[in-house]
């Protein structure tokens, strides 16, 4: 039994102090930084917010700048070489080509509504990236670039916002959920299916394609949710691989993120006994690198991990959402220079290690992806009237089978009529 | 010899005890199920037998317990959960109705949620707030879940099995004030009828009383003093609220013209406001009387000293059936 060992009384081991945890490894070399106590008494007792505007950087792991230089952390080591950082490049560009296509697709009224990831490619991409294939993937309803990054048709990501159905692939082919709209719902799931990984023995083997993870992805709104604390309770009791990663892209609608919290998200963590890292999210690299360090410390079965990607909704809300009425263009331009994809091309370019012809053949690739989206959303069929009825149960109950029935030959009678 | 004499507590416990011997996957968790076994020691003796990984003490949250279940259940396990008490099924009330009830719609089929949700439900154990409810109709009332109620110990053996068997979510309801209460005999080599079944559990011709859960054994007490009446009274256990189980009620009404439905839950917009406009829609004609609801009354749970005021006793069944007399 090892899932509450470090809690028993009776165990030899002595119990686990807030310092202990800041010291708990991925890897011998990578440490987890906790935010000190001196921080923690300056910000609490300080200003007003104790979130960094814009303007003032905040303390993050961060391997490339927004200029596109590299930078190094003493605990998160980029370990890919320049063809992984193309891959980002490319998949951030198709990622950002799947969002402007189907905003577009809802302005010409073809799908109801679009929840836009405009600003938050390098927080999905590199975290998606970081997983392996065997980690199982819990989204919320705007992790679009982690769909594509897991290898599912973005098309099937348009049924649920066109209308034709609430979600339509197979979780299983690519380990990645159903989209969940009830915020912080899917953070219980997650830490579920990461005991039931556990509970088969997948964890801490050794093997790095067998130990598996689950991911849980949030907002920082839904930080304020109490599935989500609980899920941190449950995690942490039953020492589960689960990564918590929670893009802080600073509103939740018109909420700015200073209304769920007094105190950096990633700094609760340790307060449930489990260690908090605050990422660059617009740094693909960092995303990445913090990603990957951590589903492994899971993996090996050190317990969960909250990451907290810093980064910035560059869009609306949803397509139906007007951000003038809350927050000032100032903000958004500041963060318009920290643009996830013009940093790795600063980069690339400066290390030679994509030219125009590259870039341009990109261009193309995306505008066909462009095509293949509008293609595929026109062609998206309505769903059949009696499919309404499908699928509630795995047996369907004879009440329900008649009602089905009997709503078929109210139909008929209309097809009868115009016949 | 496959014969024992047990309580519906050891019922339940004896089913569990079977479901787990026969699929490693079966799962138990809840506050208190493990060392405990569990506040009314449903669990007991399981997590000695079967260890802490199947047998889950959980943190005292039951969002949690609900929603970490539905990712064990995607992970290929099948949890049963203990709900403390029906007052406690609230803060899990948004994972069952928006999660459980929903991923097997939402996913086309794809993703299958086998889990149960065990309620002690019902009151007559003196209790304080929160711990006698019937919130029956809230889980009825939403399209992905299946409900059922045991009445007595050998449908808690052979239930809890059927439902954690289910490839469907359950709310498996017990009456927790029977769980100590009356012994019957359980023969294991009897097969049991199918879950999603009722059944008629006293033959009458004049009336027929339709019942769940702790009332089932009110309305058969009705039934043998209205003997001396000279009415003879037919009970049926309706024993799964979601589906109905309409087949076994309309034939029953038909014969005897009248019905009473009695339930401990509120009566407004309770089982008996559906099984009255059910009836009444597929057997008008047949009706000597309008079908007549006792319950309790649309008021929170009263206080302990005043619940006998509040359930519906043999005497209130009785004045119900006197009323459909009276049309
Ligand atoms: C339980 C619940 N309450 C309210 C909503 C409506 N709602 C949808 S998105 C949203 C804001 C979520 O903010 P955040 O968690 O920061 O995620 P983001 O949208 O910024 O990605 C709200 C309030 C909801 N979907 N679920
Ligand atoms: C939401 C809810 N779930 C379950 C219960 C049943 N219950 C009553 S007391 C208790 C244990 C509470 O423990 P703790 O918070 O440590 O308080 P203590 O009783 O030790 O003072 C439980 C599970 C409850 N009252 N409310
Ligand atoms: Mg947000
Ligand atoms: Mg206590």
């Amino acid at each position: 039994m090892t899932w509450v060992t470090h809690l028993q009384t009776d165990d030899s081991g002595p119990a686990p102090t807030p310092a202990s945890y800041g010291v708990v490894t991925t890897s011998p070399e990578a440490v987890i930084p906790q935010p000190s106590e001196e921080r923690v008494m300056t910000i609490l007792t300080g200003a007003p917010t104790a979130h960094e505007s814009a303007e003032c950087e905040p303390d993050y792991v961060q391997l490339l700048t927004p200029d596109g230089e590299r930078r190094e952390h003493p605990d998160y080591a980029f370990d890919g070489d320049d063809d992984l950082v193309r891959t980002f490049y490319r998949d951030m560009v198709m990622a950002r080509r799947i969002d402007t296509e189907a905003t577009a697709l809802q302005r010409h009224g073809e799908l109801g509504i679009w929840a836009q990831l405009l600003g938050q490619e390098a927080a999905q991409i590199g975290a998606a990236h970081g997983t392996r294939r065997q980690d199982f993937i819990f989204p919320t309803y705007r992790e679009h670039g982690v769909a594509w990054v897991r290898g599912l048709d973005p098309v099937r990501l348009l049924g649920l916002f066109r209308g034709i159905d609430h979600g339509g692939w197979d979780p299983k082919d690519h380990n990645f959920g159903l989209y969940t709209v009830v915020i912080g719902a899917q953070a219980l799931h997650a830490v579920g299916y990461a005991m039931g990984i556990e509970a088969d023995g997948d964890v801490g083997t050794g093997d790095l394609d067998r130990d598996a993870v689950a991911v849980a992805h949030f907002g920082d709104g839904a930080s304020s949710q109490g599935d989500v604390l609980e899920s941190f309770v449950f995690a942490a009791t039953y020492n589960a691989p689960v990564v918590f990663y929670c893009q802080n892209n600073q509103w939740a609608i018109s909420a700015p993120i200073e209304r769920q919290s007094r105190t950096p998200l990633h700094w609760r963590a340790p307060g449930f006994g489990f260690p908090g890292v605050r990422v660059d999210g617009n740094d693909v690299l960092a995303t990445y690198a913090v990603m990957r360090a951590t589903t492994d410390r899971a993996r090996s079965g050190q317990g969960p991990t909250f990451v907290e990607a810093y980064t910035y909704r560059m869009g609306a809300h949803t397509t139906t959402d007007d951000p003038t009425r809350y927050r000032s263009g100032n903000d958004v331009d500041a963060w318009k220079r920290k643009d996830p994809i013009a940093r790795v091309e600063a980069y690339l370019r400066r290390a030679d290690a994509v030219d125009d012809a590259w870039l341009a053949s990109l261009a193309e690739e995306a505008a066909d992806l462009g095509a293949t989206l509008r293609r595929g959303c026109h062609e998206l069929p309505d769903p059949a009237p009696l499919a309404l009825f499908d699928h509630v149960y795995a047996e369907v109950p004879d009440e329900l089978a008649e009602q089905r029935d009997s709503y078929a030959a109210y139909l008929a009678q209309f097809e009868e009529v115009s016949r | 010899m496959s014969t024992s004499r047990i309580t519906l507590a050891k019922g339940l416990n004896a089913g569990l005890r079977a479901a787990m011997e026969q699929d490693d996957k079966v799962m138990l968790m809840g506050e208190d199920v493990g060392r405990l076994g569990g506040v009314f020691r449903i669990t007991d003796g399981l997590q000695k037998d079967f260890g802490e990984r199947r047998v889950l003490d959980s943190p005292l949250a039951e969002s949690g317990i609900v929603g970490t279940a539905v990712g064990l259940a995607m992970r290929g396990y099948r949890p049963v959960i203990e709900i403390q008490f029906d007052g406690f099924v609230y803060p899990a009330y948004d994972q069952i109705v928006t999660q459980v009830a929903k991923m097997s719609y939402r996913s086309q089929g794809k993703v299958p949620l086998p889990l149960v949700i065990r309620i002690p439900f019902g009151g007559g154990i003196g209790a304080v707030e929160h711990h006698s409810e019937s919130p029956e109709a809230q889980f009825a009332h939403t399209p992905g879940l299946k409900v059922v109620a045991c009445s007595n110990p050998v449908d808690g053996y052979w239930m809890i099995q059927q439902a954690i068997a289910s490839d469907d979510p359950v709310i498996f309801l017990e009456p927790k004030r029977q769980y100590h209460a009356d012994k019957a005999d359980l023969d294991t080599s009897v097969a049991p009828p199918p879950l999603f079944t009722s059944q008629v559990v006293r033959r009458g011709d004049d009336v027929t009383l339709l019942a769940y859960g702790p009332m089932v054994r009110t309305c058969l007490a009705a039934a043998e003093a209205a003997v001396s009446e000279g009415r003879s009274v037919e009970v049926i256990d309706l024993r799964t609220l979601s589906p109905l189980d309409m087949g076994p009620v309309l034939a029953s009404v038909r014969r005897t013209g009248r019905a009473v439905v009695a339930h401990e839950a509120h009566r407004n917009l309770g089982m008996g406001s559906e099984l009255s406009a059910r009836i009444t829609e597929e057997c008008f004609y047949s009706l000597q009387a309008p079908v007549l609801r006792v319950g309790g009354f649309d008021t929170p749970y009263p206080a302990a000293r005043n619940e006998h005021h509040f359930l519906p006793d043999l005497d209130r069944v009785l004045d119900a059936v006197d009323r459909s007399f009276a049309f």
